[in-house]
């Protein structure tokens, strides 16, 4: 029965089990979590309104561009965005508020194993929610060109790498800025503050000089994607054009590696904060 | 030689701060094992000084060490130390059996050992059949007792409870009072925050009383009393004669007051010196004065906290 009798990497395998176990359940089924799904699965509504209603004669190529924008437009910069908020803040902020987080606090667990099993629970929710919703909405977007036609973008043409590629990025989206906001709810007493200020920087970014663009997630993550976002056409050019700004695209291999090292050393930084967090919900 | 093991709580000139707040002040204790209460009024630091004990918050200055260990050690404290807290909060949606559970896992148990664990504890808190229901649907009293349940299921040394008697039933409140006092007959070290004071002296072996952020007294509650020289200690004596008795006390030095008790059948005597009142009484005894009992009438935790904190403050 003595848990001192396992070695220490034993122990903190089955504490952050134990850790995942708690925060998995409550981010999977939190009724206040269901706009996190909602945002996930919202890219699929028109994309299965388009194969329902489309006449069959659009190019795939068009639609291979259109998805491209939608996913670097709304769903790396807005979607996963705002859902790593939702899920990753409210790991450790979420838990101050509703005054339970003081029962890992009293468990003889170390802070930076804490942290490990919370970042890993937020990972883990956030790729099935967000990388799921990225491999649905594949096959919402191209299904309406037949089978046929599906089969051979797939597995014959570039559909296969396509959707690898985003579904990474969707996966390093989820570490970059999961790491970010896990670290803000550790650090800051309302993490809205540094989100608004993430959102800001990241929004930005393509008009910043080269060295400071690397100094972002969605740099890296959209050297990632295969292809670059459409030029926008017609009215929406205007609005487009603070999104759509041409980047130097980082080798993919070389992003991967850069997110996870900034990833890295930011839940590293948020852990070594956390020895010094303190539980004070409200004075006596 | 082997150095003796260290089983007190030991504050070391422990202060701490929110921002100018002022949350405790220069407390140095050290808490033997049995049962301790901290008493005081709302705001004295009694919740701050119970979350240093627990590591859940940090000293500004000094040092917290529980039975040799401070609480940066983290995996060795918290298999030491267990909290219930004032924290009327739960996780969402858990069963009073998966709140104990789930947090048992964090120890590192095996599933089957956790089970065992967690069912002992339900079982010590009398709460096995609705342990299978929602903790969103429990009572004051049973979210008390799942609380106590979820601190005591690692089988710590040093329980540390933070109000552990609020909401609860009479019967409730004299089981979890037994087993209290059952775990300090274990060795444990039982620490218990409470308004309540009339139980203070039924459940503990020890009282720290604290006011505005320091200790005021600390101790047994008996010696804690003959500490208080300005107020002359009260003795109530139950005798034949109370009104000759009142009369052959009158004139006497050490007398300050006295009183006939409200049903006439026995007196209110406050005295400086207590020993030299009971040498006086042997000796009006011997004068045809049949004295049924004597017993101390302010020694209690009530008296002596109205003494040191004042009785606005124990009634608020």
């Amino acid at each position: 029965m003595t848990p001192a009798t396992h070695s220490n990497w034993s122990l903190w395998m089955r504490q952050i089990l134990a850790i995942m176990r708690i925060d998995l359940r409550k981010t999977f089924f939190a009724k206040r979590g269901l706009w996190i799904y909602f945002l996930a699965f919202c890219p699929e509504i028109p994309m299965v309104g388009h194969w329902l209603f489309s006449n069959q004669t659009d190019a795939l190529a068009n639609d291979v561009q259109i998805f491209s924008g939608i996913f670097q437009v709304f769903y790396l910069r807005v979607a996963i965005f705002f859902g790593c908020v939702g899920i990753f803040s409210n790991l450790f902020r979420g838990e101050m508020m509703d005054k339970s987080l003081h029962y890992y606090m009293l468990a003889p667990v170390r802070r930076e194993v804490l942290v490990a099993g919370k970042f890993l629970s937020g990972l883990v929710a956030s790729v099935v929610i967000f990388g799921g919703s990225t491999l649905l909405q594949f096959p919402a977007m191209y299904w309406h060109h037949g089978r046929e036609l599906m089969h051979a973008y797939m597995f014959t043409g570039p559909g296969m790498s396509h959707l690898v590629s985003y579904f990474t990025a969707a996966v390093l989206a989820c570490i970059g800025y999961g790491s970010l906001f896990l670290a803000s709810g550790v650090l800051f007493r309302n993490p809205l503050i540094p989100a608004a200020g993430l959102l800001m920087w990241e929004s930005i970014n393509g008009f910043l000089p080269a060295l400071l663009k690397k100094l972002s997630v969605i740099y890296w993550l959209q050297s990632i994607c295969p292809i670059a976002m459409p030029n926008p056409r017609g009215n929406a050019r205007n609005i487009m054009a603070l999104l759509v700004v041409d980047i130097d695209p980082a080798p993919a291999g070389l992003a991967i590696a850069n997110l996870l090292l900034i990833a890295a050393f930011v839940v590293v930084w948020a852990a070594m904060r956390a020895r010094k967090l303190e539980i004070s919900y409200g004075t006596d | 030689m082997t150095p003796k093991p260290q089983t007190d709580i030991v504050f070391d000139n422990v202060s701490k701060f929110y921002g100018e707040v002022l949350g405790v002040n220069r407390v140095n204790l050290s808490i033997p094992p049995g049962v301790t209460s901290l008493v005081g009024p709302n705001g004295s630091g009694k919740t701050t000084l119970m979350n240093m004990i627990a590591g859940l918050l940090h000293p500004s200055r000094g040092s917290v060490v529980v039975c040799g260990v401070e609480p940066d050690d983290a995996e060795q404290f918290f298999r030491m130390v267990g909290y219930s807290t004032q924290y009327d909060s739960f996780p969402r949606g858990l069963t009073g059996y998966e709140f104990v559970e789930c947090y048992l896992r964090l120890f590192g148990y095996s599933a089957k050992d956790t089970q065992r664990l967690a069912w002992e504890a339900i079982d010590r808190v009398g709460l096995r059949e609705p342990s299978a229901r929602r903790i969103a649907g429990y009572s004051k009293g049973m979210r008390q007792r799942i609380k106590l349940a979820q601190a005591i299921a690692h089988r710590p040394r040093v329980l540390v409870l933070d109000e552990p008697l609020n909401g609860l039933d009479p019967l409730a409140r004299a089981e979890t009072i037994a087993l209290f006092q059952a775990l300090a007959a274990e060795g444990s070290h039982v620490l218990i925050s409470t308004h309540i004071l009339h139980e203070v002296d039924l459940i503990s072996d020890h009282v720290i009383m604290m006011n505005q952020g320091y200790v005021v007294a600390e101790g047994q509650i008996r010696g804690m009393r003959d500490e208080i020289s300005e107020h002359p200690m009260q003795v109530l004596i139950r005798c034949d004669k109370p009104e000759y008795l009142a009369s052959q006390l009158f004139g006497e030095k050490q007398v300050v007051e006295v009183r006939l008790h409200a049903d006439r059948a026995g007196l209110l005597v406050r005295t400086r010196s207590a020993e030299g009142f009971y040498k006086l009484l042997n000796h009006i005894a011997l004068n045809g004065v049949q004295i049924e009992s004597v017993a101390p009438a302010d020694d209690d935790a009530q008296s002596v906290y109205e003494y040191l904190i004042g009785h606005e403050e124990s009634t608020r």
